[in-house]
């Protein structure tokens, strides 16, 4: 009996350590993050002002914004999503409504997968000896977009196809009962109930790529200047940033901490704008 | 409205539209072939002047046109397999703590939180690292530790290196702290599938909260904890801007824990754009094409062993 006990009493107390251990990481995890966004937040809403929206970069010293690395992000970002969404949507929709099952639908669900979280330095690699070094012959905003785009698709393509497959198979029966043909019916009714979650397919892809920097420092390459032309250099936040935060001076810094939390905020503001989506939408 | 031929040709925009989504899916199929590809071509040169040495040397020297990538992929793994090992059993910790222990108030918020940190870009955890973390590292570890280690012990050599906080370990924290929300979310999904009637058929027979999870939740999702962890490597091994703000940059075989190195991705950060010759560029992207193959091989594992475990 008071062996029992003794075990007993190991066994709970090995409980507490677990618990209190399981507790503590929580606590350091959640405390780290926070840590980084108190810093984020301090450092970053200082040069949070008029002049940031308004001014392309400055000399060192002197007054100035992130107008020419905003515009140039905004671009980058908008032109990937376009090449993004028309692809993903398709593969996709190919997935789930034509050859998912087959042997070759199985390879690009596994590979879409791999590609999902795939180094994204790579895909700027790829896009560079691509587009910069043959086709187009130097950086570009193009290039930049593509690269971007090839990061967001595999986004879009899983949520595209998972929700799709989410639609009720009555709803497709129902159109081909009416004598609709399947490409009717996907594009005018399975799309049509799925497209809030399209759109959400769409923000998570453009979360992804929002702050993505290795990809660009090789094929947008950044530019000092206001440029919306996309067969040259562009300016981007994450470029700027990166070039800003390695230098010396201190109002370059100042720059780039509002730029840092400039992105964070967009990211965070368009994942929780897809989770709303999502959420509003089943309850 | 089409008049759909029973039983005989579909017709022609019906074609048209599952060839089209047919081209789209083969499309990423393409453009993976591509990635290796181009990779292969434009590191040729590179693997065919060095051969193997290029894989063993670890002299890295643009001026005299010289590249062996030993130093890079070494910090590469470095770097990964120790942001590892600090952030997994704090991811396992967070999600058993979200799964089991905290009420449900708090554990739906906090899991909310973490999924929306995972989606921070990594130049912000690089930004940290720089400016916050490596100055506070170098004042409040490196220096009294450089002060109060006999020279000469393991100690001694293990945390050698410039006291200013931007090095492999450093680097290997904050790696660990950007893949910790990531891992911790999929892990928590993971053992949300343990079927509540596994878990309180032992509290039933009167198992501790320890003895549930270590003895039934974590062996029941086994194969999925090995696809969070491949996951987590999968990422640690590619992650660029979060390491390049904080190795230190230096291409030599790093020498201690607090020397500065760098990993393959960052030294294709920083030198790919400004490269001084053709050849040091094709030393570049075959160290591209190394990275590929590492992280390929780890995320097909991890990609395998998760869609095991989910079904």
């Amino acid at each position: 009996m008071t062996r029992m006990t003794a075990r007993a009493r190991r066994r709970s107390i090995i409980n507490t350590i677990f618990v209190t251990a399981c507790g503590l990481t929580a606590v350091i995890a959640l405390g780290a993050l926070a840590l980084i966004g108190w810093s984020l937040l301090t450092k970053g809403i200082g040069g949070i002002n008029g002049d940031l929206f308004t001014m392309s970069q400055p000399a060192p010293g002197s007054r100035g914004g992130l107008l020419n690395a905003i515009t140039g992000s905004v671009i980058l970002c908008l032109l990937a999503m376009i090449f993004a969404v028309v692809i993903g949507v398709l593969a996709g929709t190919w997935l789930s409504e034509y050859g998912g099952r087959t042997k070759l639908g199985h390879a690009v669900r596994f590979l879409n997968d791999v590609l999902l979280s795939a180094p994204s330095i790579l895909i700027g690699l790829f896009v560079y000896e691509l587009l910069v070094r043959n086709v187009v012959g130097h950086f570009s905003a193009l290039a930049g977009s593509v690269a971007l785009a090839i990061l967001a698709v595999p986004i879009v393509t899983r949520t595209t196809e998972d929700i799709l497959l989410l639609q009720p198979a009555a709803l497709r029966e129902a159109g081909m009962a009416l004598g609709a043909t399947r490409a009717f019916v996907v594009r005018k009714i399975v799309w049509r109930s799925a497209a809030t979650g399209l759109l959400t397919a769409g923000l998570l892809g453009f979360a992804r790529i929002s702050g993505e920097t290795a990809p660009l420092l090789f094929t947008s390459l950044g530019n000092q200047f206001f440029s919306v032309k996309l067969l040259q250099p562009i300016a981007s936040l994450p470029t700027t940033i990166f070039q800003f935060a390695l230098s010396a001076y201190e109002d370059w810094q100042r720059l780039a901490w509002a730029g840092a939390l400039l992105i964070a905020a967009s990211v965070l503001a368009i994942n929780i704008a897809g989770r709303a989506i999502i959420h509003g939408k089943s309850s | 409205m089409h008049n759909p031929a029973i039983g005989g040709r579909a017709p022609l925009g019906e074609d048209i539209f599952r060839w089209l989504c047919l081209s789209a899916a083969t499309l990423l199929l393409a453009i993976l072939a591509g990635v290796v590809v181009s990779l292969a071509i434009g590191g040729w040169p590179a693997f065919a002047k060095f051969g193997l040495g290029f894989l063993t040397s670890s002299t890295w020297n643009p001026v005299s046109d010289i590249y062996g990538a030993a130093g890079p992929i070494v910090g590469t793994l470095v770097t990964s397999f120790l942001s590892l090992a600090i952030a997994l059993p704090l991811a396992i910790g967070v999600a058993v703590f979200l799964t089991e222990f905290a009420p449900a108030r708090i554990a739906r918020p906090i899991a909310v939180a973490i999924e929306l940190l995972a989606g921070i870009p990594s130049i912000v955890y690089g930004m940290w690292g720089l400016f916050v973390f490596a100055p506070w590292f170098a004042e409040n570890v490196q220096q009294p530790l450089a002060n109060s280690v006999t020279p000469g012990s393991l100690m001694d050599t293990l945390t050698q290196g410039i006291p200013n906080g931007a090095n492999i370990f450093t680097a290997s924290i904050i790696l660990a702290i950007m893949i910790l929300p990531y891992m911790a979310a999929v892990f928590r999904e993971l053992l949300l599938t343990v079927p509540a009637q596994v878990r309180e058929a032992g509290y039933g027979i009167g198992c501790t909260s320890f003895e549930v999870t270590a003895r039934i939740s974590i062996p029941y999702v086994r194969t999925g904890v090995l696809g969070v962890i491949m996951l987590g490597l999968g990422r640690a091994l590619g992650e660029t801007m979060a390491v390049t703000f904080i190795i230190g940059n230096a291409h030599g075989f790093p020498k201690s824990l607090f020397d500065s190195g760098s990993t393959i991705a960052s030294t294709i950060a920083n030198e790919f754009a400004e490269a001084s010759s053709d050849m040091h560029s094709a030393a570049l992207i075959a160290l591209g094409l190394v990275l590929f193959f590492i992280t390929f091989g780890v995320l097909a594992l991890a990609r395998l062993l998760l869609a095991r475990s989910m079904r």
